[in-house]
């Protein structure tokens, strides 16, 4: 097991109220897995992926729960057992390439840290020619041509694919193990996004990396994962193998979900789901996407659905199936 | 192997043509405004008088104490440009050893200031929404909360009076305003994506607060900086005019000013020498300032 998550809880305090954000997320992979997760904008997909990282922000809680990395308890682990996981183990990829480069320093800077943080966390104390031919090689790894010019740009002097890749070689520095992915293709045209995907797709094979990718897009889970899992409202609602995921949906949110993506092949747009994500604030006591659920059971107001395994590899929290 | 030379070879020079270029760059915004370049002239001026002062003051002698009442109350003239004191001495002549006390002064109290307040500064915007971040702000508050220039002189009335005293003084009220600036550009830069792109790749807790927050707010700091260097000025001649910071005979501008106000109006040029002086240095620091602001301030 490379990474199992149980019963997350993580709330976030504001001035007046704490608003529950994870509401008991499980997950669970095996080395070399690709893992996606599905959700709406505001259901905790980035919340989930920081936890794991534990760089959550200062206001963040979290009452309850256990990730745990190979061995590593990460949320009772130590500074420097954490910064290990950070350096070589665990990579992240940005959702806004704009925004995660530091924007008064020139790209070489932050590679050239990237990569020492990572030998350091060997026990290697590098020169400065191993973290040039080091950055060097990350940056033909992404495909990045004019590696020089590269090196000595600020990140604003960068077109925002260039910018994305640069990103991408920052968390294939540090991702020994595993690769989270939020959204690494959200803000970039649709040309470049197959560009990158393509890239990570191919990235992720050839070094064996496990991943974990986060997005609202559907065509990019199916795609480019071997399981994925449907998160609603800091509420895992289904986890399965991706194509039995698309092909036999259980839950009902996941179908509204799918029905709801817009195809090309018919004219119609998806009906989507009624109403919207419950108030973090007051969430719903039972199920909750109970409100918005055209099947939902008395119970579904009341009583939090358990995980339910329907199948090999699929597992519903609903109580249409208990 | 020789294409890697070659390649190696080649990227060097980029690196130092880059940098060239960058500093080009600082060079062109800042002379956009002629005034900041008249500034710039002026502090160089300026620095020059503190370094050589001996060889440049016409009589390096009359800086400290020397009395000569034959040349006593003499306006200004060729022979002393800006006249002579009640013992004789050469305005002048001491105006330029004055500015060797003020530039010590902002030295000291810069260096005493900004280092605690930014530091200060950063780890209460680190901390944001911690105990530390409430201990250390409110501490500010507290200072800033006095108006300063009655705080400076409180501290100084309670010292005994000297020039290192005066420094102390007014660093003591000065630090807060570093830690209000850091703070707030701090906590504002503290959730990007960036800060949190260094966290998730490991990077410490001291490698986020000096090479990721304080360089992106170097600007701002700077700028106050040397807005403040004439401000510096200001406070430690307010404390030397009221008796409590250096003491005659010490060519220091603000007591100076204390000392010929007495002479006023019959003898103005004995004040009006040292007061120029203090309106030099202020104005050439802001105006320096300005054009720090300009390089700066990007696009």
């Amino acid at each position: 097991m490379l990474l199992n998550i149980q019963d997350l809880y993580v709330h976030y305090k504001s001035y007046w109220y704490i608003n529950k954000v994870l509401n008991g997320v499980w997950l669970r992979m095996v080395e070399g897995e690709r893992v996606g997760i599905i959700g709406e904008t505001g259901s905790g997909k980035t919340t989930l992926l920081k936890s794991i990282l534990r760089i959550l922000p200062q206001n963040a809680l979290i009452p309850s729960g256990v990730i745990k990395f190979k061995d590593i308890d990460i949320l009772r682990s130590g500074e420097a057992e954490l910064s290990t996981v950070r350096r070589r183990e665990i990579g992240m990829i940005f959702q806004d390439p704009m925004a995660a480069l530091n924007p008064v320093f020139k790209i070489k800077d932050q590679l050239y840290d990237v990569v020492k943080y990572k030998l350091l966390a060997e026990g290697h104390n590098p020169t400065k020619e191993e973290l040039h031919d080091h950055a060097v090689r990350v940056l033909n790894d992404v495909k990045l041509p004019d590696y020089e010019r590269v090196l000595e740009s600020f990140p604003f002097q960068l077109s925002g694919g260039m910018r994305q890749r640069v990103m991408i070689a920052m968390a294939l520095i540090s991702a020994g193990k595993l690769l989270l992915a939020d959204e690494p293709t959200t803000n970039i045209d649709v040309t470049i996004q197959d560009q990158i995907l393509k890239l990570i797709d191919r990235l992720v094979k050839q070094r064996g990396l496990s991943t974990i990718l986060v997005s609202h897009a559907l065509g990019m889970v199916r795609q480019m994962t071997d399981r994925a899992y449907v998160l609603y409202a800091g509420d895992i609602m289904e986890e399965a193998r991706t194509s039995e995921l698309f092909d036999h949906p259980a839950h009902p949110y996941t179908s509204l979900l799918i029905s709801s993506a817009p195809k090309i092949s018919t004219r119609e747009i998806g009906e989507g789901i009624r109403g919207k994500l419950p108030d973090y604030r007051f969430p719903p006591i039972g199920c909750r996407f109970a409100p918005r659920c055209p099947y939902a059971l008395d119970k579904c107001h009341t009583v939090k659905p358990k995980r339910t395994i329907i199948n090999t590899d699929h597992a519903v929290a609903c109580h249409l199936y208990e | 192997m020789s294409r890697t030379l070659d390649a190696q070879r080649r990227y060097l020079g980029l690196e130092r043509r880059v940098k060239r270029e960058n500093l080009k760059r600082v060079w062109y915004r800042f002379k956009r405004s002629r005034l900041s370049l008249i500034g710039l002239s002026l502090i160089c001026l300026l620095i020059l008088f503190v370094g050589l002062a001996e060889f440049i003051a016409p009589y390096p002698e009359h800086a400290g104490l020397y009395i000569n009442f034959k040349d006593a109350y003499k306006p200004p003239s060729l022979e002393h440009l800006l006249g002579t004191d009640m013992y004789g001495r050469d305005v002048l002549s001491r105006v330029i050893f004055g500015f060797r006390y003020a530039f010590l002064l902002i030295g000291i109290v810069l260096s005493l200031v900004v280092p605690t307040g930014v530091v200060l500064g950063l780890i209460a915007g680190y901390y944001r929404g911690t105990i530390i971040e409430t201990i250390i702000i409110r501490l500010s508050d507290i200072f800033i909360s006095i108006p300063y220039l009655v705080l400076a002189l409180a501290i100084a009335s309670i010292l005994e009076p000297n020039i290192y005293n005066a420094m102390l003084a007014v660093s003591l009220m000065w630090w807060p305003w570093y830690v209000k600036l850091t703070h707030s550009v701090t906590a504002s830069l503290r959730n990007e994506p960036f800060i949190l792109a260094a966290e998730a790749q490991g990077a410490s807790t001291v490698h986020i607060l000096f090479r990721e927050l304080l360089p992106n707010q170097l600007g701002i700091i700077l700028t106050k900086v040397t807005l403040d260097a004439g401000w510096v000025v200001l406070i430690g001649a307010a404390i030397s005019f009221v008796g409590l910071g250096a003491q005659p005979p010490t060519p220091d501008l603000g007591t100076m000013v204390s000392e010929y106000s007495k002479y006023l109006p019959s003898y103005w040029w004995m004040s009006m020498g040292p007061a120029l002086g203090i309106v030099l240095i202020i104005l050439s620091f802001n105006l320096l300032g300005d054009g720090i602001r300009d390089v700066f301030a990007g696009d």
